[in-house]
């Protein structure tokens, strides 16, 4: 166990640096001026130029622009940006609301998918199960960029459910609406998932003889059938919370809410590099960490597993 | 929980002083896209306690069928019983609602299955897996059901069955696992123990094994067994009566030295014949020609007929064969058993 996580550990420094690189190749190698850039439309004088020429290294090499950056943010030092602020502080301030959104989402999801799944593969073939099918179908059909502006419209606007915007007070409310646009996202593919899992263990050897021991069919399915299901339901869960967490730009962008989507959307569209480069470290580091926490969590559904 | 002991015993129409176990003309057959497949066509048999009936058969012929069907946990859809009796101690356990008829499950009436490494759960202990039958049906608390379940591990003899308890199905040898299967379907003290193909998963050592664990468990316990196979020499050593399945129906049934020394039925001693033996070394082996039918396009008359050597004209008219009486206990359904014997 503990050689594993050592050995997943050094994996993830590989694929640490590997993404951080294209980030950076990305946001700085394309760049023409980035002073001016940063100046917009202003003329910038000749010894402001050298200041800040000087101060980002950007008359020396592209590697070695990355060298410093890279030792820079792992002293912890994510620099500020282009406007002059701390990146870490802004990251501080965005994460949590990003957490909380996710979290609710991936909540949401899960328990939709999972009750709906089991059920939906309880009764397969019959009108329900059929019903959550073309329910599915509509939701993997629909991209989120129609769905979050319509949901804001018909919820927010129309029918006054749920606050519209989310903008600066944060609250279990206020994230409802887009936390469950952010669930749509993900929760067909979970459902389906569960659903043809539970359908393949409904026929194993072991629920005949749970069914001979004389248990309810509640017992055998919530009990034996749905813990060995859930081991492929998991990872799914896993890995789409990693994308959750990792900013919901179109959702976070629609219902205005300040957490790390909506900072790096506005990061890419103002070409603003530390802050896009930071935030992106962040986030690819909080993705591997999810993912190694998800295959732990693998060997505790199924103790056929023993991590070596 | 309610006792369920004391609502056994409120079985509608129960009498102790019934058969233990009395199948008749039982039907089965599975819905599929392909037709209708008749898996069971009016099987019967009996069983007494302390007695072992053996019900052989090729792969196909209706006895897993038959075992889920009497235990109830046939799959439906494709599965339906459309005919018969399935009567223990006088009641028709066909007729009961499901929540009697689990009842009956595990309490009375108790199943091992062929692979114990699938037919147990593999994401629980064996722990978990046999506490919960006293949990579920006693309404025993964890401790108890616990220490019942240590107990019963000692029973099957699974050594350090304190700390073993704990262990997950894989990590139990074969054999170990299929003692496991037999402390869980014994766990409630059933009266009937119905045994499908409980040792071909295992190497030919441990078979023994099993097969005398079994057979003495069933005699301290006088339960009545059922033991399903394929296997003639595993039935040779351990059944009292032999019930022989072709095509979904008991063709032959007799007490097994009879059966043995003069086979009554034309399939019969044709399985008897495609056993290898040492005395035979270096003799071609006979084997049956043919396949088992397909069972969504059963042969009129007799099913056997296209196999079979004594066939005449009679055995290809339905109404199939009946069971004739043979001898006290025995019967055939064979036309010509006569003939067969070597009368």
């Amino acid at each position: 166990m503990f050689r594993y996580i050592v050995r997943r550990l050094l994996q993830m420094i590989l694929t640490f640096f590997g993404a951080t690189f294209v980030v950076f190749a990305l946001m700085f190698a394309n760049q023409d001026d980035p002073i001016q850039a940063l100046a917009g439309e202003k003329p910038v004088s000749a010894s402001l130029r050298a200041a800040l020429t000087e101060r980002y290294h950007l008359d020396e090499g592209f590697l070695s622009q990355y060298w410093y950056y890279m030792s820079n943010l792992l002293t912890g030092d994510l620099g500020v940006t282009l406007t002059g602020r701390d990146i870490s502080a802004l990251l501080a301030e965005a994460w949590p609301r990003t957490l909380q959104l996710s979290l609710m989402a991936i909540v949401l999801a899960a328990v939709l998918a999972v009750t709906a799944g089991v059920w939906s593969a309880i009764r397969r073939g019959g009108a329900l199960d059929n019903g959550i099918l073309a329910f599915t179908l509509l939701l993997l059909a629909m991209p989120i960029v129609v769905l979050a502006p319509v949901a804001q419209l018909v919820f927010g606007m129309e029918l006054g459910w749920f606050p519209a915007t989310a903008s600066r007070e944060i609250s279990f409310y206020t994230l409802m609406l887009p936390a469950i646009v952010l669930a749509t996202t993900v929760v067909a593919t979970q459902l389906r998932v569960t659903r043809t899992s539970v359908v393949e263990n409904l026929r194993a050897d072991y629920v005949r003889t749970a069914r001979a021991k004389g248990l309810t069919p509640r017992r055998v399915t919530w009990v034996h059938v749905l813990r060995n299901s859930l081991i492929p339901v998991i990872t799914l869960i896993g890995v789409d919370l990693g994308t959750l967490m990792s900013g919901a730009l179109v959702t976070e962008e629609v219902f205005n809410i300040p957490g790390v989507g909506f900072n790096l959307a506005r990061g890419i569209r103002n070409e603003d590099g530390p802050l896009v480069v930071g935030f992106v470290s962040i986030l690819v580091i909080v993705f591997l960490v999810v993912n190694l926490i998800v295959d732990l969590l693998y060997a505790a559904l199924d103790p056929r597993i023993r991590y070596e | 929980m309610t006792d369920i002991q004391a609502s056994m015993d409120v079985l509608p129409g129960l009498d102790p002083r019934a058969p233990l176990l009395q199948i008749n003309d039982l039907h089965v057959e599975f819905r599929t896209r392909d037709g209708v497949a008749k898996a069971v066509n009016g099987a019967s048999f009996r069983l007494s306690p302390g007695e072992t009936l053996a019900i052989l058969g090729e792969s196909g012929c209706g006895k897993s069928v038959t075992a889920q069907a009497i235990m109830g946990i046939l799959e439906s859809p494709p599965g339906h019983i459309t005919r018969g009796e399935v009567r223990y101690r006088g009641v028709d356990l066909l007729k009961l609602p499901e929540h009697e008829r689990r009842k009956v499950r595990a309490n009375k009436i108790a199943m091992i299955f062929q692979d114990a490494l699938s037919a147990l759960n593999p994401v629980y202990t064996v722990g978990f897996q046999l506490a919960e039958l006293f949990r579920a049906h006693r309404g025993m608390s964890r401790a108890d059901a616990k220490n019942r379940a240590i107990g019963l591990l000692d029973q099957v003899r699974i050594p350090a069955a304190r700390a073993r308890i704990n262990d997950y199905p894989h990590q139990f040898s074969g054999g170990m696992r299929q003692r496991v299967m037999i402390a869980m379907a014994l766990a409630l003290d059933p009266e009937v123990l119905i045994a499908d193909e409980p040792t071909t998963a295992l190497d030919v050592t441990v078979q023994a094994q099993i097969m005398s664990l079994l057979a003495e468990l069933q005699r301290q316990r006088n339960m009545g067994l059922i033991l399903i196979t394929h296997d003639m020499g595993v039935v040779a050593d351990v059944a009292d009566r032999i019930s022989v399945m072709y095509a979904g129906r008991v063709i032959e049934e007799a007490p097994v030295y009879d059966i043995y020394a003069r086979p009554a039925h034309p399939y019969t001693r044709a399985l008897l014949e495609s056993i290898p033996r040492l005395d035979l070394k270096g003799h071609q082996l006979t084997a049956i020609r043919g396949l088992p039918p397909v069972l969504t396009d059963i042969p009129s008359g007799c099913a056997f007929n296209p196999r079979c050597r004594y066939a005449k004209d009679p055995c290809l008219q339905d109404p199939p064969p009946p069971a004739y009486a043979i001898a006290p206990h025995r019967t055939a359904r064979c036309h010509f058993f006569r003939e067969v014997l070597g009368e």
